[in-house]
This record gives structure tokens, sequence and C-alpha cells, in this order.
């Protein structure tokens, strides 16, 4: 499978994107931000880090550059996207996904362990997690407070679409676990597309033992059996 | 020719700053402070004798696509 890596000035979670990717035996590359083109991809990541500078917002300005046009287009011809922490709040500040992401509720930048549960499996990003799996990954963000108004609440609820919430090590979804005071714990969502999603989680950062933990994997081992079953039906 | 946005967040959007600064100006001893919202201001230069009101739509779609945040903010536009 091939992933393509979008790289933004001040993008700093591409090299481990890349790098989770081939850990797991598949192709990745980078894709510079004034690329207008993606080339032959399977699938797009949009990593975390300080796009622009996060100038303006989180986001805002990453959504206009050139590659991020070839994004749309990918994503509305089906292809999978996954937006990471700051690739989160490019794609919603793109429109790819409901709501927007805001300062956490303390004020603070939180880098530490968190833990996930899996909403649904019902999706190309968590259809291999095992039912009932408490994922362990990092947070590192200052803005990472998922805000909806309630109508997209609502309608984020009707389509399954909300993938992972944070919870406490026995899967309760308590506010002390939430850490920037996101409504819901909603820590991940998709489109109603089910093609594109995003986190505020690191999950490439989580897929080794030796990082402390490997339950990033499950995501990526998804998206793998997602991309397999697609090619095997375009084969068919 | 000036273009003045004034960017805030809306009502329903959480504003950990706003409530924050509200909260310090309380423990100073300033009484009747009902609410304090902490947005954003932007200075837009314009060439001089340029039509006010195709600024004005330019200006509004500009604040409404890149600006401002429809999702989380209102904005505010003053064209002198």
């Amino acid at each position: 499978m091939n992933f393509s890596v979008l790289q933004f000035p001040a993008s700093n979670c591409d090299q481990d994107a890349v790098h989770a990717v081939r850990h797991f035996g598949h192709s990745a590359r980078l894709v510079w931000h004034k690329d207008a083109a993606l080339g032959d991809t399977d699938c797009v990541i949009v990593p975390g880090g300080f796009s622009y500078g996060d100038y303006l917002r989180c986001g805002a300005i990453a959504r206009f550059s050139p590659v991020m046009q070839a994004v749309k287009q990918f994503a509305d011809n089906g292809g999978l996207v996954l937006g990471i922490c700051n690739g989160f709040q490019v794609l919603t500040e793109a429109g790819l996904l409901p709501g927007a992401l805001i300062r956490n509720r303390d004020l603070q930048f939180h880098c530490e362990n968190i833990f996930l549960k899996t909403a649904t499996n019902d999706s190309p990003f968590t259809s291999q997690i095992p039912v009932g799996k408490i994922l362990r990954v990092p947070i590192a963000h200052g803005e990472g407070c998922y805000f909806a108004d309630e109508e997209t609440l609502a309608k984020l609820k009707a389509n399954n679409q909300i993938l992972w919430q944070y919870c406490d090590a026995t899967g309760n979804l308590t506010d002390t676990a939430n850490p920037n005071g996101a409504l819901q714990n909603i820590a991940g969502i998709c489109n109603e597309k089910r093609n594109v999603a995003g986190l505020m989680p690191h999950p490439e950062r989580a897929c080794e033992p030796l990082l402390g933990s490997d339950d990033g994997k499950w995501i990526f081992e998804s998206i793998f059996a997602a991309l397999k079953n697609k090619t095997v039906a375009a084969a068919a | 020719m000036k273009a003045k946005i004034i960017i805030t967040p809306k009502k329903a959007v959480l504003d950990p700053q706003g409530k924050t600064v509200q909260t310090a100006l309380e423990h100073m001893g300033y009484t009747g402070v009902t609410g304090v919202h902490i947005g954003k201001y932007i200075e837009i230069d314009l060439a001089p004798g340029t039509d006010k009101a195709a600024a004005e739509k330019a200006l509004n779609d500009a604040a409404h696509k890149l600006l401002s945040n429809p999702v989380i903010e209102d904005y505010r536009l003053e064209i002198e």
C-alpha cells in the first residue's frame, strides 16, 4: 500500500507517520504542501505539528495549500484520509470533517498518555480494533477540545461518526479522563461517508513496544485491512 | 482606507481565556463584570479610492472563508 504523508511548514509528526507505516511493511512518502498532485496513493495522512505556525487558527492556512485541494478531490473520490492532531484541525478547517477544535479548557498544553475507547468498529479506521480493547496512546496538544453545535453533534451520534472517546483505564467516559474538555469526550470522528477520519491522539507514536505502547497499531491495521479489501473488490 | 474585523467566540462555545480573565478581574476587585469574551482584531489596509461596497463584499467573503471560522466564531466588519 502507498501512503502519502503531507508536509506543511512546521509539520513535526510527518517523519513519525512515515516511520509507522514503513514499520508495518508498507510504503510511505512525504508530499510537500506546494505539490498540487498526490501521485499514486492509497491513503493520505495529514500529520501533527503546527502547520504555518498555527497562525490565525490551527489549520486555517494549511487548508488553502495546493496539496489540500488534491486531498479534497481524493476524499471526494472515496480515498482514505486520516488526520492526526494538527491534521485533524486541518481537516475540520477544510470542511472535510464537521466541528472545530478549540483551546483546551484548562488553557494548558497536554503532553501525556491517555486512554481511548473505540465507539464503533464500523469504519476503515477502527474495524480491526479488538472489541472492548482500551487503547493507550499519547496526546500532545493545546487546542484539542472538540466542539460542534447541537445539531452537528446529534448528526454525529445518529450516523455513528464518533470513533474514539477519552476514557479511564477501565473504559469509563469520565470527566477526569477528558484531557481537554471535548464535548462527549470526543477524541476522534469520521465523516458521513466514513472515508475521512481525524483524531487528536497520536497512534503513530504508539506502534512499537519500545515506545511504551503499541496500541496505535490497531488503527493502522484497520486501514491496511480496508485497503486490502478495496483492492480485492476492485480486482473481482 | 482601512478595514477592521473583530472576531469573537460564539456564545455557545467554551471560552476558557475569557473565563480566566473574568475571574482575575473579580479577584482584583472589579465588580459588575458579567462576562469576558476574548477574540481577535484584524486590520486590513486598503488602497486609496477602493470601492467601499466591493471591498465589503470581498472582505465578508474572506472573513467567512479564512479570517474567522463560522463554526466557533462571529465577526463584525467595519470599513473606514
